[in-house]
């Protein structure tokens, strides 16, 4: 018998866990360890965030989940991992501590034969004065921050019925923020709601980010057929927010986060205040913080982990600058090189650089996105990892299964305003997911699947994968064929 | 639509004409653009 461990059950610790379950016989155990109770579909959070939908309709208790399917399930938090076991036993063990409020601080350690990483982010609100739920500035990154944020709305609205003008601003509260796409998404169903609301024209929408151009994403943006001509994304996104009647500040790092205003700098070398009642500003992203310990007890976190916290897998790791990147650089199997049982799937593993071109203003503030490695290409990394490990138990040497993000395509549905018949949707797709100047000259992606598109359809699509993934997360019948 | 005054950051960006917001909600077009937007994922996903 093998125990597979799996710290986090996002989408990528949950979907890993699911495959897993699935591909390994009875004889071997599959452990869960999460701090949260709960499963989230992430992406619906933004519709939690304009009240158009409550936490409930985006969350479900895990433990039935998991007790349906046989998954032990430990409500959690990882704490270290101890890859070579310890000085009475070379068996490699996690150590724990329980949010479960029935042994809540109580530590434990767990045995492992395999472990995947899938812890997701530190939200890093502590990275700018303000930022965040505690300080002066909203978020949508959890149900709870973004149920708060909907309370906020609403307040707002009504103080806007009431004749009041409001200042709103959206995007990233640090230079180095990735997940554009969520806050892109806020802007866009946070104009839609203020325009159901009756309310648009008492509002002033800023959108602020980090990204070199609108429409960056953290990908660098990407080229699309459009009109007859091949167009980059900053177009299509300038042209939504145009008329929209969104503002935006790009190429900006907040520096703090007031109680009524913003204080920022950009790649030029310049510095602005912005003025807001509500602002909905995304955190940068860390590791969690977990800790290596060898066998005699000595510190090997900065061999398992980047300084950023997230793990190290089979990515190619070396400094380079931003003209020798490679597609080839980035990971395929994400197996931990010196621990062969150890994976990293989703955010928690170190990415081998950027996918926008770094940059920083004279003073040296960086102000770039990280690369985003959420949603789909998470989904895909968690099944392929958990077929790899599943085939290794079962004999194979080495991990059986491959996807790099070089070679994963992708399609992002933002949500531009939910209504049946009203709604509409902002659907990209595009591949691969790191740009590839060799193999697609000039734009760096195929453009027969580049894409993007806004309609109502997208708004169909986005509500229907809700569903769908909802539906999957839950293990009911069949849910194998809802793909990543 | 915006109100685009000369020399301003929404002067320059393409907007979309009344036919084009038009056939974003339009149903017909819609489910059309349906089935085409599932083809589309379903290829990207047969890529994995």
């Amino acid at each position: 018998m093998a125990r597979l461990v799996i710290l986090g059950a996002g989408i990528g610790g949950h979907t890993a866990a699911l495959h897993a379950r699935h591909k390994l016989g009875k004889q071997h155990e599959v452990v869960v360890i999460t701090p949260n109770s709960k499963w989230n579909w992430i992406p619906s959070n933004i519709w939690v965030g304009v009240g158009w939908m409550k936490p409930e309709q985006v969350t479900f208790e895990l433990a039935p989940v998991y007790a349906k399917l046989g998954i032990s399930f430990h409500q959690a938090k990882a704490v270290s991992i101890h890859p070579e076991g310890n000085d009475k036993s070379a068996t490699p063990y996690v150590t724990i501590e329980y949010t479960d409020p029935s042994k809540s601080g109580t530590k434990e350690t767990i045995t492992y034969d395999f472990l995947i990483n899938a812890t997701g982010p530190r939200l890093k609100f502590d990275a700018t004065p303000g930022l965040g739920p505690t300080g002066n500035s909203l978020s949508v990154c959890t149900y709870g921050h973004a149920s708060e944020t909907a309370g906020v709305l609403a307040e707002m609205i009504e103080r806007m019925r009431k004749g009041e003008r409001k200042k709103f601003l959206v995007g990233t509260g640090h230079g180095t923020c990735t997940c554009q796409g969520a806050a892109f998404e806020y802007a866009l169903n946070l104009e839609f709601e203020l325009q159901k609301a009756g309310v648009r024209d008492k509002a002033d929408i800023t959108w602020i980010s980090n990204e070199e151009e609108l429409g960056d994403f953290g990908v660098g943006g990407m080229h699309i057929k459009r009109g007859g001509y091949v167009t980059h994304s900053r177009i299509f996104a300038e042209s939504l927010f145009t008329e929209r009647d969104l503002h935006w500040i790009t190429r900006a790092h907040v520096q703090n986060v007031g109680e009524n205003q913003i204080s920022y700098e950009t790649l030029d070398n310049e510095e602005g205040t912005a003025d807001f009642d509500f602002a909905m500003l995304l955190p940068p992203f860390s590791g969690v913080g977990l800790t290596a310990i060898d066998r005699d007890g000595a510190d090997i976190t900065s061999k398992l982990f980047a300084p950023n916290g997230f793990m190290k897998v089979d990515a190619d790791y070396t400094a380079k600058p931003y003209e020798q990147w490679k597609p080839t650089d980035w990971p395929s199997t994400y197996q931990n090189p010196d621990y062969s049982n150890i994976f990293a799937v989703g955010i928690a593993f170190a990415p081998p650089h950027a996918i926008s071109r770094p940059m920083q203003n004279e003073r040296g503030t960086k102000i770039s996105p990280t690369p985003p490695r959420t949603g789909m290409p998470t989904g895909v990394m968690a099944r392929l990892v958990a077929y790899s490990i599943a085939d290794m138990m079962n004999g194979s040497e080495h991990p059986t299964h491959e996807s790099s993000m070089a070679n994963m395509g992708v399609a992002c549905i933002a949500s531009a305003g939910a209504g049946l018949f009203n709604g509409t949707g902002v659907t990209m797709t595009m591949y691969p997911v790191i740009p590839d100047f060799q193999r697609f000259p000039n734009t760096g992606r195929d453009l027969s699947y580049t894409s993007g598109k806004i309609g109502l359809a997208g708004h169909w699509l986005k509500h229907i994968l809700h569903h769908a993934f909802l539906y999957k997360a839950k293990a009911k019948p069949f849910w194998r064929i809802v793909p990543e | 639509m915006s109100d685009r005054k000369p020399y301003e950051q929404s002067y320059y960006p393409p907007v979309p004409t009344r036919f084009t917001r038009h056939m974003r909600t339009n149903l017909i077009w819609q489910l059309w653009e349906f089935l085409i937007l599932n083809i589309k994922v379903l290829r990207m996903v047969r890529k994995h």
